[in-house]
């Protein structure tokens, strides 16, 4: 009985919802399908998300495995507070990240836009600004989930290098690197995931100027609300597409490094 | 994104199980461990003062600027933006609708839970996984899909387009995963000896459920809620699509601090953006403080 509403439940709440993305993109055939992807507009959006997550990967990865590293195997004063502060921005709704960040770089009053526009650089309504909204919104994923594993490998192994004679750079790449890898990989997954579908914060800071600091998943709602459903349909399959593959990684690395905890 | 936060809440919840002892054990050896860290050499120190200088200007200055911004009008300012009606509607809306739907999954989460832990039957296995498809699909995308089945064009005679009903509904989506994933590590490890053992006392499903489980999944469903309230309080992207932005009606807080933006008034954004901080904020020292208690009774 339990068991039936549950499924009941999942199946109106997530399954036939999700399942009809697919479906609607397919409504009319493939010619739209086509059409939309091959919108020089479209096609820019895409490119820009695929920017913005580009950056917004490679930086929260270096983030985190430098402040994981900090963190886990070096005292220093305020280290508690820092481990408090780097869960912040999970926890802010999107649109005050991008309020946040269009007062103090934005080119008219922000604190560092004004003289940053002085000198030639705008940040806000261009692609500076996403990448900044994106890898905000993404920061803390990697390093969550290479702190556990820090603590879980230990120090041995690399006091065994650094006692024969290696450097910090080469204990790092030989002995820490390979230790913590797949925690690295199971978090740049969840930061991609999440710098895909970043969604408020960056409408906020692009200004959505069509073409130029418009991602994907801002050309969703505007090819909606241009009535053209099929194709909002169909960038929203191509995102959802990736996140349901997302998925089966995150679990199957869970389930991979689950195993070897065991071990 | 939150799957890794879910996952730690859980793990600071699970503590409270039998055979969290032995856990804490390590935990401890691992805290004195740091505590025997070696202090920072140049290297690291130039690592650190690298990441504090860009979390700074990624994250600090820029929340220190919304607060400021708030601050600068002053006490009466920012209670005139608060009390003019639309955004005290808007405010209301949200922290009705975030603790409904809080409750919703809480009985629902806790409902998923239990069916995907103790429950054996074919296609258990996709249910796992589409428990996970609300953290990874962007919202946006989200709220389209709602659209699709939900609105008036819809397969179903169902049209919440536009109402108050379909915020509840992009809520309950967003929020779905939070409570089941905090309690599904809980439940996995509870010990069934002590269930069977009131079974045999002659105890019902429903007084082993209330006395025996209920209390041990406590801290869990308490950390899934929290987790589950604050997001629903911060939720954009799912709405924009299918709420209708209704001025008074449907009508949400970071939609009100985006018509603000839109309008050029800056500092009422602020201010309304702080109202919302602060229950970000609430909530991460709520989630700590659950965290010490369960690992105390443990």
């Amino acid at each position: 009985m339990l068991r039936l509403v549950v499924i009941a439940y999942l199946v109106l709440l997530v399954a036939w919802p999700v399942s009809l993305v697919f479906t609607g993109a397919l409504s009319d055939g493939l010619g739209p399908v086509i059409d939309t992807f091959t919108d020089p507009l479209v096609l820019r959006a895409l490119r820009l998300t695929a920017v913005a997550v580009l950056w917004a990967v490679v930086l929260n990865t270096v983030f985190g495995v430098g402040v994981a590293l900090l963190l886990v195997r070096r005292s220093f004063p305020g280290r508690r507070l820092l481990a408090a502060l780097v869960d912040l921005p999970l926890a802010v709704s999107p649109v005050v990240v991008g309020l946040a960040l269009v007062l103090v770089y934005g080119s008219r009053n922000g604190w560092l836009g004004a003289p940053l526009a002085q000198a030639g650089v705008q940040i806000v309504f261009s692609t500076p600004g996403i990448v900044l909204a994106t890898t905000f919104i993404a920061m803390p994923l990697v390093l969550r989930e290479v702190v556990p594993v820090l603590e879980e490998v230990g120090t041995d192994q690399e006091q065994a290098a650094r006692s024969l004679g290696a450097g910090p750079w080469a204990t790092f790449r030989r002995i820490t690197l390979p230790a913590i890898r797949w925690g690295v990989v199971y978090g740049m997954v969840l930061c991609l995931a999440r710098a895909i579908g970043e969604f408020g914060a960056v409408k906020v800071v692009s200004g959505n100027l069509i073409g130029q600091t418009q991602t994907a998943t801002l050309s969703v709602e505007e090819l909606y609300m241009n009535f053209d459903r099929q194709g909002a349909f169909a960038v929203a399959a191509a995102l959802s597409s990736v996140s349901i593959v997302v998925i089966i990684i995150v679990g199957l690395l869970r389930t991979r490094m689950e195993k070897r905890r065991g071990s | 994104m939150t799957l890794s936060l879910v996952d730690d809440a859980a793990r600071a919840a699970s503590s409270t199980r039998p055979g969290g002892a032995e856990r804490r054990g390590r935990m401890n050896a691992r805290r004195r461990g740091t505590r025997a860290a070696p202090p920072l050499s140049v290297g690291a120190g130039l690592g650190l003062g690298a990441a504090v200088i860009w979390m700074t200007v990624l994250v600090l200055l820029p929340l220190a600027a919304v607060v400021a911004e708030a601050a600068a009008g002053g006490w009466s300012e920012a209670v005139r933006v608060l009390t003019q009606p639309q955004t005290a509607a808007a405010i209301r809306l949200t922290l009705v609708q975030a603790a409904l739907v809080t409750v919703i999954d809480v009985v629902m989460g806790t409902a998923i839970a239990w069916v995907l832990v103790r429950d054996r039957f074919w296609g258990r296995r996709l249910i796992d996984v589409i428990i996970d498809i609300p953290f990874a699909l962007p919202t946006v995308v989200a709220g389209l899909v709602l659209l699709a089945l939900y609105g008036p064009q819809g397969p179903t005679p169902v049209d919440v387009a536009n109402t108050r009903v379909a915020v509840t509904f992009a809520l309950a989506f967003v929020t779905l995963p939070f409570v089941v994933r905090a309690v599904q590590p809980v439940l996995e490890t509870l010990d069934r000896d002590v269930e069977d053992a009131a079974r045999s006392l002659g105890a019902d499903g429903l007084t082993v459920f209330g006395r025996i489980v209920l209390p041990a999944l406590a801290p869990a469903i308490a950390t899934g809620a929290a987790l589950a309230f604050a997001r629903g309080v911060a939720e954009y992207g799912s709405l924009v699509l299918i709420s209708g932005n209704l001025a008074m009606r449907t009508e949400v807080a970071s939609v009100r601090i985006l018509g603000y933006i839109e309008g050029g008034d800056l500092a009422a954004a602020a201010v309304v953006a702080t109202v919302l901080l602060a229950v970000s904020l609430a909530v991460t020292l709520l989630l700590g403080a659950i965290g010490r208690v369960g690992g105390r009774r443990g």
